[in-house]
């Protein structure tokens, strides 16, 4: 049976598993279509926030991510986790208590302002489009990866596959659903890592593995050590020795947690269990079943690298493994015979004086056309040839997308075929579990808040909902507009930025909003505002204006400047409060009512009247 | 028991709060970030990796994990105490 049958076959069969289980669970009603219905157990909550989180970004390029910037790749795996300890602690089991079905409507509420709904929503919006531009870049790549076609491709068949699935079960179909793609995703996580673990490292367990001896050929010595003799003598970092400066590793890190706790499709989960009791378990839950991912990445990160290297560095380009020639195909890794001897050769800035190691001058690989001449497509040594100029300031003639590392590993480490397979089926699920659930929450902010709450209050339910299509059909088309031209070169980037504005925006206020009393409108909006155009603009000059790097804020880079800006807001609000006076006294009595714990079930439940 | 301490059960919930905060505080910026390059050297290796290092790249992580299930059980002890708890 061929790799493209087994591919198929799981494929198809995870596909049937999804359905069934979105069909036999759809959303009866509009209850249950937001927050099914409020009843969903910690554990199975804890799972499909797990698979919701754990997005195509995530599971396709971080590992690629600490495969290619070591220790520096720390600041995904801390920002990423650690934002549940920041949500846990402060935020969801308050919001839960208030027991409203979106964030801006808490927003809205607790600052009793039509206007603070309305820049909140758009903040929504704004972190969810981000947000899903990076899914639909990881649709792409994998689905280019099993079709065999460009990523602009995979991009749209994507997009059609989560238009039509997110439609079907509304929250409760997407929360059964998100659970078996949990348990798709873990294994094919995990089942490659620990193959790989055995032939690298003789340990069984990746993460052992990881601090463990390299005993695959002699001689024998600490994992670690092994990785970084390799980086230092091809010229580049120490794998455990970053070059990020301690400021701008802090303040990306930072932004990263408080992201996480801000952004809305995570919070909306915890809406979707009984009681305040059950919140804090389900997180619990949630973050356990995320560490397993995420002790896991960092091994197959360093796993990966030395796999590559032993594999490609030196090696003939016509003696190279078979997987070679298929990424080149899909334009995912390429070569540049600069020197002309046949040989592929990867090295690090520390080779060239330049201090550079790019292939070419592009940013990207760009392709002659189709119909261009054999002798323009095809090197003399039967290579892919590139239309971009070839970098000569440096030897390094051996390039790969951060995104491939995942998806080249068991290739690399010569696995199972059915182990490759799985590792499609996974990546597939991770994409489409968290584009399902962006999708909801982008939908229900135009249709809820902003048509219902803000435009038109007198909105049928049908209405209602046809909204919530019409948005999550453009919102998708946009997605996949910059799914197909990012604006950033890697998944993970792309996304960052998401985490960036949900920290300077909704972080901030929702915590103020919880935590003080007497926080009143005017603090809160101004903060908000000043909070978020201050990210937004430092993001666009420094992603599209072409600011340079000497003129960064103490150095630190645009993924790290929600943190700035969310002390901003902190500051703003403060200030603007000390001259406008408090809350009037029936918004702080809510704020009182709301570090009550108990009673959440009956606020929660008369509030759905769509 | 008495229902009513909301004030007493606020009190108590920011204490159990704030010491989690500081222990996450100090796992992952405090280990993984800004003392990383000291504990690198002085702090025995935790296996074959620096202590920093590992930290950043798996201590933190599980030391996350063990937070949040010592806060779900003691918030939900302390409503229990208070007189909160749904579950009876």
């Amino acid at each position: 049976m061929s790799q493209d049958t087994l591919n198929f076959i799981f494929i198809g069969l995870s596909f049937a598993l999804y359905i069934t289980i979105a069909v036999r669970s759809r959303a009866a009603s509009t209850k249950e279509y937001y927050t099914a219905g409020g009843g969903v157990s910690p554990f199975a909550n804890g799972m499909a926030t797990a698979a919701d989180w754990m997005s195509a970004a995530t599971f396709i390029s971080m590992a690629g991510t600490v495969a290619i910037s070591g220790y520096d790749a720390s600041r995904f795996l801390m920002g990423w986790t650690g934002g549940f300890v920041l949500l846990t602690v402060l935020m969801v089991p308050y919001l839960r208590k208030f027991g409203k079905a979106t964030v801006p409507d808490f927003i809205g509420d607790r600052y009793y302002s039509k206007f603070a709904r309305g820049v909140a929503v758009v903040c929504a919006i704004f972190i969810c489009m981000t947000y899903i531009m990076g899914q639909m870049r990881g649709v792409g790549v994998v689905f280019s990866q099993l079709f065999g076609i460009s990523i602009p491709f995979g991009v749209i068949i994507g997009a059609a596959i989560v238009f039509a699935y997110a439609g079907l079960g509304g929250m409760k179909g997407i929360t059964y659903t998100q659970v078996a793609q949990y348990c798709v995703m873990a294994f094919a996580y995990t089942i490659p890592a620990i193959y790989i673990a055995m032939a690298l490292t003789g340990n069984v367990i990746p993460q052992l593995g990881l601090i463990g001896n390299f005993t695959m050929s002699e001689p024998v010595l600490p994992f670690l050590e092994k990785l970084n003799n390799i980086n230092s003598e091809l010229g580049f970092q120490e794998y455990t020795s970053g070059q990020m400066s301690t400021i701008n590793m802090f303040c990306i890190t930072a932004a990263l947690m408080c992201g996480t706790a801000g952004l809305p499709h995570v919070i909306v989960r915890f809406f979707t269990v009984k009681n305040v009791r059950s919140v804090r378990r389900s997180a619990a839950w949630t973050l356990s079943f995320i560490a397993v991912i995420y002790l896991t990445a960092p091994a197959i990160g360093a796993f990966s690298r030395v796999n590559l290297i032993e594999k490609l560095n030196g090696t003939a380009y016509s003696d190279a493994p078979a997987w070679f020639y298929d990424f080149e195909a899909t334009g995912q890794m390429a070569w540049v015979d600069k020197n002309g001897d046949g040989v592929i050769q990867y090295c690090g800035p520390a080779k060239s004086e330049a201090g550079t190691f790019s292939v070419f001058q592009s940013k990207a690989p760009i392709y002659p056309s189709y119909d261009a001449p054999e002798n323009q497509r095809i090197g003399m040594h039967g290579e892919r040839l590139l239309a971009s100029k070839a970098d000569d300031s440096n030897p390094n003639e051996l390039w790969f997308g951060n995104d491939i590392m995942v998806m080249a590993n068991p290739y690399m480490a010569g696995l199972p075929m059915w182990v490759i397979a799985l590792l499609m089926a996974g990546c597939i699920a991770a994409a489409l579990s968290t584009a399902a659930g962006l999708l909801l929450v982008l939908s229900t902010s135009i249709s809820h808040d902003l048509m219902k709450k803000i435009i038109k209050p007198d909105l049928s339910d049908r209405e209602e909902v046809n909204y919530a299509r019409i948005a999550s059909f453009v919102a998708l088309a946009v997605a996949a507009y910059f799914g197909i031209n990012p604006p950033s070169a890697f998944i993970a980037k792309t996304v960052a930025f998401a985490f960036g504005l949900a920290a300077s925006s909704f972080f901030p206020t929702l915590l103020i909003g919880i935590f003080s009393k007497k926080m009143n409108r005017v603090g809160a909006i101004s903060g908000m505002l000043v909070g978020i155009s201050f990210t937004i603009g430092y993001i666009v000059y420094f992603q599209f204006l072409g600011g340079h790097s000497e003129q960064l804020l103490w150095g630190i880079t645009p993924e790290g400047i929600g943190f700035v800006g969310m002390l901003l807001n902190f500051i703003v609000a403060f200030t603007v409060k000390a001259f406008t006076g408090d809350a009037p006294q029936h918004v702080q009595d809510m704020v009182t009512e709301i570090h009550i714990p108990s009673g959440a079930g009956q606020a929660h439940n008369h509030d759905f009247e769509i | 028991m008495e229902v009513d301490h909301p004030r007493a059960h606020r009190r108590a919930c920011l204490k159990i709060t704030l010491c989690l905060l500081t222990v996450w505080f100090t796992i992952s910026f405090g280990a993984g970030i800004l003392l990383r390059d000291w504990l690198d050297i002085h702090a025995p290796k935790v296996g074959g990796a620096p202590f920093g290092f590992w930290m950043a790249q798996q201590g933190a992580i599980i030391g996350f994990v063990l937070i949040l299930i010592v806060f779900a059980c003691l918030m939900n002890r302390l409503d229990r105490k208070h007189g909160y708890s749904e579950e009876r």
